[in-house]
Order: C-alpha cells, then sequence, then structure tokens
C-alpha cells in the first residue's frame, strides 16, 4: 500500500477503494454527510495546495472564490434562471476571470504583502455577499435549489457522498497529473527560485497567475459542490475563518502533498466532530492538537509519515 | 563573430556608482574573464547583463539585436544563459528535475495539456528527461540525477547550475564564481568543463578569483576596479599590468609582489 502511494495511478486506486469501501462501515447517514464535507474541503485544500505548495504563493482569501461558487449557484437558478449546473460552470469563469483580474497585480507582491493583498480581496468578497441582501440574502443566506439532471434530482446524503467522492478523484488526478509536466516543474521551481526560475527563461508571473487562476477554480467548484449539497449558502463560506480554515488544512496535511491535503481536510472536518465530547472546550482541545502537531510535524502530517516510514523500512 | 557585446553600461545605488562605463564584446566560442577585487562589480554587471537589475545608461546587444531593456526570460529565450555566485539551486527538486527545468524553453508548455497529461506531454517529458540525463552527464552528475538536490554536496551543486544553464541550449553562458569553494580536483574538472563548453561555440563569461584558473583559459580579461574598467586585455597583459597588481594588493602590496 506504501508503494502504491508513490505513483499517481497507485493514489487514486487507493482513494478511490477509501471511497467506494467507506459506506460498508457507515452506521447511520450522518456519517455520509460528514464524509461528503471532507470531500468537498479536501477538493478546496487540493486546489490551494497548487497554488501554496507547488507555487509557493500564499493565499488568504481563499474563500472568496468557495463563496463565489457557492453563490453562483444559488443567485443563478433563483434570480436569473440559470440552471444548477450551468450556474455552477458560470460561477467558475466568474472565478477565473477575477482571479486573474485580481492576481495580475497582487501577485508581484511577496510573502507578507501577497498574504495582506489576498486577505483583503477574500473580506471584500465577504462583504459584498453580506451587503447585496436583495441577491444573496444578506448574513442570513438564502437556500439553494436542489441540482436536477435530465429528471434526476441530486439529494440524499448518500447521492452527495458519490457525487463529492467522483469530484475528489478528479480533482486529485488533475493535481496529480502537473507534478511531470513543464507547467508543474515551472510552479515548484519558481517556488525554491524565483531568480534562478526567471533567468531560466520560466515567465514567473504567468505561472503564479496560472497556480493563483487554477486555485480558484477549484475553490469555487467546491463551493458550488457544497452549496448544491446543503441547499443553502450563508456568507461565513467567504469569510476569513474559512480562508484560514481552508489554509490550515493545506498546511496541517503537508504543502505540495496532494494526499497531504485530503488528510489535512479530513482531519479539520471530523476533529471537531469527535471532539464534542469536551463540549466547552472543543475549540481549545483543536487549537491545541493543531499547534502540537505543527511544533511536531512542520513538514505537515503526510510529509512526515512518509518519511519515517521510508526512513524506518531502510 | 561577436555575440555579446556591452557598451558603456552603468548603473546607480541610491547616488552611488555600482558600474560606470563598461564594455567589451565577447565572440562565439571565446572565454572572456572579469577579474576585480571584491565590491569591483562583477555580480552587478552579471545581473545588469542578464536582465535582473536595469542599467542606468550604456546598451547590450545580444546577437546583433538591442537587449537592454530585456527581463531575465525574455534574455534566456534569446540565448543567454548563467548561474549563481550564491548557489540558486531548486532544492526540493532532484538534480535531474532541476536540469530539466533547465529545458524549459526548449519545451511545449501548455497548461490544459498539462493538467490532463495528454499523452504529448509523457512523450515529450521522457524526452526532456534523456536531455537533461545527458547534460548531467556532461558535468558528471549522472549518478546523482534523482538525489534531491538540497543533499548534493557544494561542489556538485555549482555543476549542476552549470548543466541547467547548458541544458538551455544558450549562446552565451555567463558564469559566476564556478570554482569558489571548490578544492582542486574539483576546479580541475571545472577548467575543462568551460574548455568543452567554449569548444561548442558558446561565448563563457567568466567571473572567478581563481587567478590560476582565469589565465589559463581566458581568451581575454577585463579587470574591474570600484564598477570601473581598469585594463582589458590578454592573459599576459592583464598579468603584466602594475594596475591590476595595485587594485588587488593595495599600492604597498604591489611594490612587494613587484619585489618578490
Amino acid at each position: 500500500m506504501l508503494a502504491a502511494l508513490r505513483h499517481r495511478y497507485g493514489i487514486l486506486l487507493v482513494l478511490a477503494v477509501i471511497i467506494a469501501a467507506l459506506p460498508l462501515v457507515f452506521p447511520s447517514s450522518y456519517y455520509f454527510r460528514v464524509a461528503s464535507l471532507v470531500w468537498v474541503s479536501a477538493f478546496a485544500a487540493i486546489g490551494l495546495n497548487i497554488l501554496m505548495g507547488k507555487a509557493g504563493q500564499v493565499s488568504l482569501g481563499h474563500a472568496g472564490f468557495f463563496g463565489i461558487g457557492a453563490y453562483a449557484v444559488a443567485i443563478g437558478p433563483t434570480h436569473l434562471g440559470v440552471p444548477p449546473l450551468a450556474a455552477m460552470l458560470l460561477g467558475c469563469a466568474l472565478s477565473a476571470l477575477l482571479a486573474f483580474l485580481v492576481g495580475r497585480p497582487i501577485l508581484r507582491l511577496k510573502g507578507h504583502y501577497l498574504a495582506i493583498a489576498t486577505l483583503g480581496f477574500g473580506v471584500l468578497v465577504a462583504l459584498v455577499i453580506t451587503t447585496e441582501s436583495r441577491w444573496t440574502g444578506g448574513p442570513d443566506g438564502m437556500s439553494v435549489m436542489k441540482l436536477t439532471l435530465f429528471g434526476w434530482r441530486a439529494s440524499g446524503s448518500d447521492t452527495w457522498y458519490w457525487i463529492t467522492g467522483g469530484l475528489l478523484l478528479a480533482g486529485t488526478w488533475i493535481a496529480l497529473n502537473l507534478d511531470e509536466t513543464p507547467t508543474g516543474r515551472a510552479f515548484r521551481a519558481l517556488h525554491d527560485s524565483e531568480i534562478a526560475a526567471r533567468v531560466t527563461g520560466i515567465n514567473v508571473n504567468r505561472f503564479k497567475l496560472q497556480a493563483f487562476v487554477i486555485a480558484a477554480v477549484y475553490a469555487s467548484l467546491a463551493g458550488s459542490a457544497l452549496a448544491l449539497m446543503n441547499g443553502f449558502v450563508n456568507p461565513d463560506q467567504a469569510g476569513f475563518l474559512h480562508s484560514i480554515e481552508m489554509v490550515t488544512m493545506v498546511v496541517l496535511g503537508g504543502l505540495g502533498s496532494v494526499v497531504g491535503s485530503i488528510v489535512g481536510a479530513a482531519v479539520l472536518i471530523m476533529l471537531p466532530q469527535l471532539l464534542t465530547v469536551f463540549q466547552e472546550y472543543e475549540n481549545l482541545m483543536l487549537g491545541a492538537i493543531i499547534i502540537v502537531s505543527m511544533i511536531f510535524m512542520r513538514d505537515g502530517i503526510v510529509p512526515v509519515l512518509s518519511k519515517f516510514m521510508t526512513g524506518w523500512r531502510a | 563573430m561577436t555575440i555579446l557585446k556591452v557598451s558603456d553600461i552603468g548603473i546607480s545605488f541610491g547616488g552611488l556608482k555600482a558600474i560606470d562605463g563598461v564594455g567589451f564584446s565577447v565572440e562565439a566560442g571565446q572565454i572572456f574573464s572579469i577579474i576585480g577585487p571584491n565590491g569591483a562589480g562583477k555580480t552587478t554587471l552579471f545581473n545588469v547583463i542578464s536582465g535582473i537589475y536595469e542599467a542606468s545608461q550604456g546598451r547590450i546587444e545580444l546577437a546583433g539585436r538591442d537587449v537592454t531593456r530585456l527581463e531575465p526570460d525574455a534574455l534566456a529565450a534569446r540565448g543567454l544563459s548563467r548561474t549563481f555566485q550564491n548557489l540558486q539551486i531548486f532544492q526540493r527538486m532532484t538534480a535531474v528535475e532541476n536540469v530539466m527545468v533547465g529545458r524549459h524553453l526548449r519545451e511545449k508548455c501548455n497548461l490544459f495539456a498539462d493538467l490532463f497529461r495528454l499523452p504529448s506531454v509523457t512523450h515529450q517529458n521522457k524526452e526532456t528527461r534523456a536531455a537533461a540525463l545527458a547534460f548531467l552527464d556532461e558535468v558528471g552528475l549522472r549518478d546523482q540525477a534523482d538525489t534531491p538536490a538540497g543533499a548534493l554536496s557544494y561542489g556538485a551543486c555549482k555543476r549542476l547550475e552549470i548543466a541547467r544553464a547548458l541544458a538551455a541550449e544558450p549562446r552565451v553562458l555567463l558564469l559566476d564564481e564556478p570554482a569558489a569553494g571548490c578544492n582542486s580536483v574539483e576546479t580541475e574538472e571545472i577548467d575543462r568543463l568551460i574548455c568543452r563548453v567554449a569548444a561548442k561555440g558558446i561565448a563563457v563569461v567568466l567571473v572567478e578569483h581563481d587567478m590560476k584558473l582565469v589565465m589559463k583559459i581566458s581568451n581575454r580579461i577585463l579587470a574591474l576596479e570600484r564598477g570601473r574598467p581598469l585594463i582589458e586585455g590578454s592573459p599576459g597583459e592583464v598579468r603584466a599590468n602594475p594596475a591590476v597588481l595595485e587594485a588587488y594588493l593595495g599600492k604597498h602590496g604591489a611594490r612587494e609582489a613587484a619585489r618578490a
């Protein structure tokens, strides 16, 4: 199983088996719901990891794109008569366009400056969503029409489990594809040394922008999927805390590791569920666990574990 | 045939002229060395030529075309490659991946083809890897192709940078202190490597402190002092010039050296 995780199709196979096998041990529909949430979050985290882990550019406003995707499938069918699937694609296109327009100037910034600029973007999107209540329902959010495909209505936790699971597989495949390609290498090169990347002929601004747009599209799709699954959207999904949660999943799981993003999402979604036994200390425990794991696994859960396993075997 | 022509280059940082009125030209297959004491502006000059800094005066021509205002990646596309004095390798990539990045301009790079890793991408990847391995072989790092670059020795990293620069198949190669920190065996390897590169018709511009190496392999030498040209000539001419000794050792030291 460990050897399988070194190959692109090995990872996909293991993931597919996990997605297919989990329902066998799920005692109730609640578990389908939590798992679907993990798949959607992992999908968004994988996209953000392409930007942060591969290309080395931080975004603290990525929930903005998540929110755009979510509200696209809410507003499109309700106010504009656009079918949900088309609204999802429109949301993607809008996110990509915004990422392109916003990314061009701000990706020239580095480190903390880029972090603040992206944070500003996220806050702006959340603000627009909260204030334009005629379209968005304001702070209370709004309900989302069910996804209907050729007369078949997608509803129920188990249906959405399979849809989001399939989406995650596709997202994982794309992210893994990038690794051994000129684009993937350009991302990693500019991460390690921007100056060396430039003198080897890499147009770093172009590749940073590509990574930003890819990550935005991932987040937007995840937002749409979650909104359609929940049948409801609220501004928190575009909010600052959600952006931080996405970054935490990426860093906790392991920067640059696709599997890490899935593990990071799983940990961050499931831990609060497990920690409910601590009642009012729940958030305290969650914070403590994250701090401790970052101290002992600075490179993230998956990279540290895989190093440990290979070192242990050799 | 003149490949690189630098004329009257100058650059200032906050009123301080780091380089002033430097010019030279290099022909295909020539090894042109730039020497001078620390702070003479050698690396700054490299940064201007490779487009990292913008010159405040002067003109740079590459293969007869004005490239003075071009960005580093555009210059690379015109056939200029370089290495760095303080290593700039891609630490988290393997040795062969580093050199594969050097092939970037020789590859077709299409985002959508890459996202879906179309068969053409896989095919091209094999070709790029094979080419990169050949360049690693050239610098004697073939055995360590799949070693993470961060785990390579200092000397190996120096050669890896040269392999990465060569992988772009440049017309001009700027080498910034390739032998710094290398032992005598490694220096000899780099000596032979530079000569092989020049023999292929690549114009090599070398910044180096190892005078034995410089005097041995250079066709022409330019000595800089405090950002200004001191003398340009053949190794013999430069060695015999008292001003060069003085720049390096000071007036007193030069007298001592002359006496010895």
